[in-house]
């Protein structure tokens, strides 16, 4: 095959949704084969909009596509597949009751009876050659969200794919996964794939790509190889202007016991023991890290204090400033703010439990004012004015107060969720995974925040994923393994090394307490 | 040259944004146009009949003379109120499809007290015992199926549906215990000569009162769902019990409550058949009002006020099809097929309101 032949050819290419929508402005881009291709811009620039144009998913408004230097016409998932073009969505597509080769043959019409046992030894044999690790037989349900992702993957490869593009694939990931998907990745490049990766993780994009192509506002912006440039040039080009890359770590000032876990433990609705004796204190002025693989009991952890999880064992104690002690374990939401306990929760779902998807940005923020006063009567006036000052104090891009949430991108949906979490002036904050799959430029305006709530006493409670951001920003570390404390670590004092290594088994040290 | 492996297809779906609402009532107003030609097209083939005339009788049978207007706007008035009380219910994605049995039951409730108190009350003191009973009956009735979903989770689908039929079997035992004349294996008009616990009429119209009170509950609704805290918690809850939850909403009450104000309306849309328009009451007297209001309510996007245009449509199309049917000889399925026909258009209207077609642009026109 010819090497100077692009791959994939995009001249030209315009997408506008709903008339005033631009999502893609006029890109032209090439991807080469055996070349890992990462595809960076802010939220909203309009990267997943592009690749799905290759992937039949959308149809361009105008622009021509050329396979191999061939003009064709992308109609529908099954073209591209036709073509070799494979996409890999950021939310996964799998039946959970089949199996791993149940799932990869669906869909597909090959002559004569299904041969199972067939499909399987295939499946096997693409494994091998990759690096993958993937059990055919193994049912969906079972699987974790690394495995469903190879099946994804495979699912792809199995049509012959020879294109690949992969939309956020390590967003939710752990470090070792990572690493493990970089691997099989480099496998296909070695092979003569074309691969495209979307990211928002510039230390990832050095270190396994090769070529880096920018969008900003779904414009074009330039490529380049990525040994030339540096972390911050890439910010710089995605942003459009020059963004500061550090996170502030203030020390903290007089840090008082807020929160008091004891022996806490929850059980999900099956029975499965999400929190074991889980203890720990999370002070004002502080900001708590907590890190883990996922699925570690940190949405169990922080819904129990929110009052949303039923708690098993255990205590949670709330202690104001003037020193009083209130339980909150047996307590709803609504119980706690009754107590005067100023509760602020950013949860890991934002449009399915933070946000009402469908709403407004003003009934959003009403969400946490309607009950106030005695009135039978909404007052709008006064989450009106919160949404006008959070629109314009965190440059939340929304065509108006009037519009459904659910039609922003997600950088803007979290900034409204922070933002209201934030205006009802909380003496304690607890946020699950706040910038996950945020841009560069969110994701700093977010730290910001969560550093500003810090400076005015409050307990943050920061669950997240990024290790590097996590041991920037927190002040202390739980590292959580299996449900358990598996230890609380000074986070100026220790390393990613060391968190990492008690993620995935129970170390017991303390360094701090 | 190269050769386009696929040529582009004829036309893309693609969604449209915002519409401004004069244009989506222009598309509508198009579909009805389209519907009306096409019913004239079928009409003309099947039957010979002149179209223009059928339509003119459709409308004459609305319209055609005061009695009949009446009649239309007492009708829509109770599928309307009907419509009003699915409207909680379903903006809260509580599928209440028991309308039928919550109107019944209040019918029931009403008939029993005309019966058994009608003479020994005074006529003021007997009313206020009629809207207790009716409206007290239809939310018993709503609630019982939202406290089994809220305690239990229950599908509330089944159970509203099942709950119409134990409604409709105690009425056929009421009517067999209350018949008069005995033999008839019916009511009869209930207190005909003492009209006990009737309506009063106002002026000459006897439907105006039924024609005032569901214009008042639709006013009510109307400011209930948009500008009060319960319309507020119920909308929450319709679109996610999740947030809901973590808003700290009481999510079982929210339904529970809900549930007894869409029973408490259907049961007083049972007191207006009975007290106001019937004086009796059979199985039949709801006449499928509790299944023709979801209707009503989808077409309107749960809005009380366009809710009054969508029960005017479908009235206004039964009786048009009734009108139809005895002055042209034709049998009542035909103006079935109409009505049908019609519907069809208005509902397949809202997909060219969602999403717009982009035709392939001429090859002469790309070089």
């Amino acid at each position: 095959m010819d090497k100077n032949v692009a791959a994939v050819s995009m001249r030209g290419v315009t997408k506008t949704f709903g008339g005033n929508v631009i999502a893609n402005d006029n890109v032209s881009l090439d991807i080469y084969r055996g070349e890992i291709a990462a595809l960076l811009g802010e939220n909203g620039s309009g990267k997943t909009t592009l690749m799905n144009m290759l992937a039949g998913i959308y149809y361009p408004d105008s622009g021509k596509i050329f396979i191999d230097g061939r003009e064709v016409v992308i109609r529908s998932p099954k073209d591209a597949f036709a073509l070799g073009i494979g996409m890999i969505h950021q939310h996964f597509k799998l039946v959970d009751v089949l199996t791993a080769t149940e799932n990869i043959v669906l869909g597909l019409k090959e002559e004569g009876r299904l041969d199972l046992k067939a499909a399987a030894q295939r499946i096997q044999d693409i494994c091998e050659k990759y690096g993958f690790d993937l059990d055919p037989q193994q049912k969906v349900y079972d699987m974790s969200v690394s495995q469903k992702q190879t099946t994804e993957i495979i699912k792809v490869l199995y049509r012959n794919a020879d294109i690949l593009i992969l939309d956020e694939p390590t967003a939710v990931l752990t470090p070792q996964e990572t690493d493990k998907l970089f691997d099989v990745l480099r496998n296909m490049k070695k092979d003569g794939k074309a691969i495209v990766i979307i990211t928002h993780k510039l230390h990832e994009v050095k270190s396994l790509s090769d070529r880096v192509v920018i969008l900003r506002g779904g414009k074009f912006i330039g490529d380049v190889p990525t040994a030339e440039t540096t972390t911050q040039q890439m910010t710089d080009m995605m942003v459009g202007h020059s963004v500061a890359l550090n996170i502030d770590r203030p020390e903290p000032v007089n840090p008082k016991a807020r929160i008091l876990v004891k022996g806490l433990t929850v059980k999900s609705s099956d029975g499965i023991l999400k929190l074991d004796d889980v203890s720990f204190t999370a002070r004002s002025g502080e900001i708590l890290g907590v890190a883990g693989i996922s699925g570690s009991g940190q949405r169990e952890l922080l819904e129990a204090i929110a009052g949303l999880q039923k708690v098993k064992k255990g205590s949670i104690k709330y202690i104001a400033d003037d020193g009083k002690e209130s339980e909150l374990v047996g307590m709803s939401p609504l119980d706690i703010t009754n107590l005067g306990v100023a509760l602020s929760f950013v949860p890991e779902d934002r449009l399915g439990m933070g946000l009402v998807g469908n709403m407004n940005l003003t009934d959003n923020m009403m969400l946490r004012t309607f009950r106030r006063g005695k009135s039978l009567f909404t007052d709008r006036k006064v989450p009106r004015d919160i949404a006008q000052d959070v629109v314009e104090e965190l440059e939340v891009n929304t065509p108006g107060l009037d519009t459904p949430v659910r039609r922003l991108s997600g950088g803007n949906v979290q900034k409204i969720l922070v933002g209201r979490e934030i205006a009802s002036a909380p003496t304690v904050l607890l946020t699950a995974y706040a910038v996950r799959g945020l841009d560069i430029n969110s994701s700093y305006t977010i730290y910001d925040l969560i550093n500003k709530q810090k400076e005015q006493g409050v307990a943050v409670v920061y669950v997240g994923e990024d290790l590097d951001v996590l041991l920037e920003l927190s002040d202390r570390i739980l590292v959580l393994c299996g449900g358990k404390v598996s230890a609380m670590l000074d986070a100026r004092k220790t390393t990613k090394n060391e968190v990492g290594l008690m993620m995935t088994s129970l170390g017991g040290r303390e360094t701090d307490e | 040259m190269n050769e386009k492996k696929n040529r582009e297809p004829l036309f893309h779906i693609v969604k449209r944004g915002e519409m401004p609402w004069y244009k989506a009532w222009g598309i509508r107003a198009i579909a009805l146009i389209a519907a009306l030609v096409i019913c004239g097209i079928i009409t003309q083939a099947v039957t010979g009949d002149n179209p223009i005339q059928v339509y003119i009788t459709m409308f004459l049978g609305n319209f055609g003379t005061p009695r009949r207007f009446w009649v239309l706007l007492q009708e829509m008035a109770i599928l309307l109120c009907v419509s009003l009380a699915m409207t909680p219910a379903f903006r809260m994605r509580f599928w209440n499809i028991g309308g039928e049995g919550q109107v019944m039951i209040g019918c029931l409730a009403t008939a029993a007290c005309m019966i058994c108190l009608g003479n020994k009350l005074p006529a003021p003191l007997l009313v206020i015992c009629m809207v207790i009973a009716s409206v007290g009956a239809g939310a018993v009735w709503g609630f019982i199926p939202a406290f089994f979903k809220a305690k239990w989770n229950t599908n509330e689908t089944l159970f509203t549906l099942m709950m119409n039929y134990v409604a409709i079997q105690i009425v056929a035992f009421f009517v067999i215990v209350w018949e008069s004349p005995k033999g008839s294996g019916k009511i009869g008009i209930i207190n005909q000569q003492s009209m006990a616990g009737w309506f009063p009429t106002i002026g000459n119209n006897k439907y105006l009162l039924n024609i005032i009170i569901v214009a008042v509950i639709t006013v009510l609704m109307y400011i209930y769902m948009n500008y009060s805290k319960h319309g507020y918690e119920l909308a929450v809850v319709g679109e996610s019990e999740q947030t809901a939850r973590y808003v700290g909403i009481n999510v079982s009450r929210v339904i529970m409550r809900t549930m007894l104000l869409s029973g408490a309306i259907c049961g007083l849309a049972g007191l207006l058949l009975v007290a106001g328009t019937n004086h009796t009451v059979t199985t039949t007297l709801a006449g499928g009002r509790g299944f023709t209001a979801v209707m009503v309510c989808w077409l309107a996007k749960f809005n009380p006020i366009g809710m009054i245009f969508t029960s005017f449509l479908l009235e206004f199309l039964g009786n048009g099809a009734n009108q139809i049917s005895t002055r042209f000889g034709l049998n009542q399925s035909f103006g079935d097929i109409i009505t049908g026909i019609i519907i069809f258009f208005i509902i397949g209207s809202e997909f060219f309101i969602n999403y717009r077609l982009n035709f392939r642009k001429k090859a002469e026109e790309a070089k």
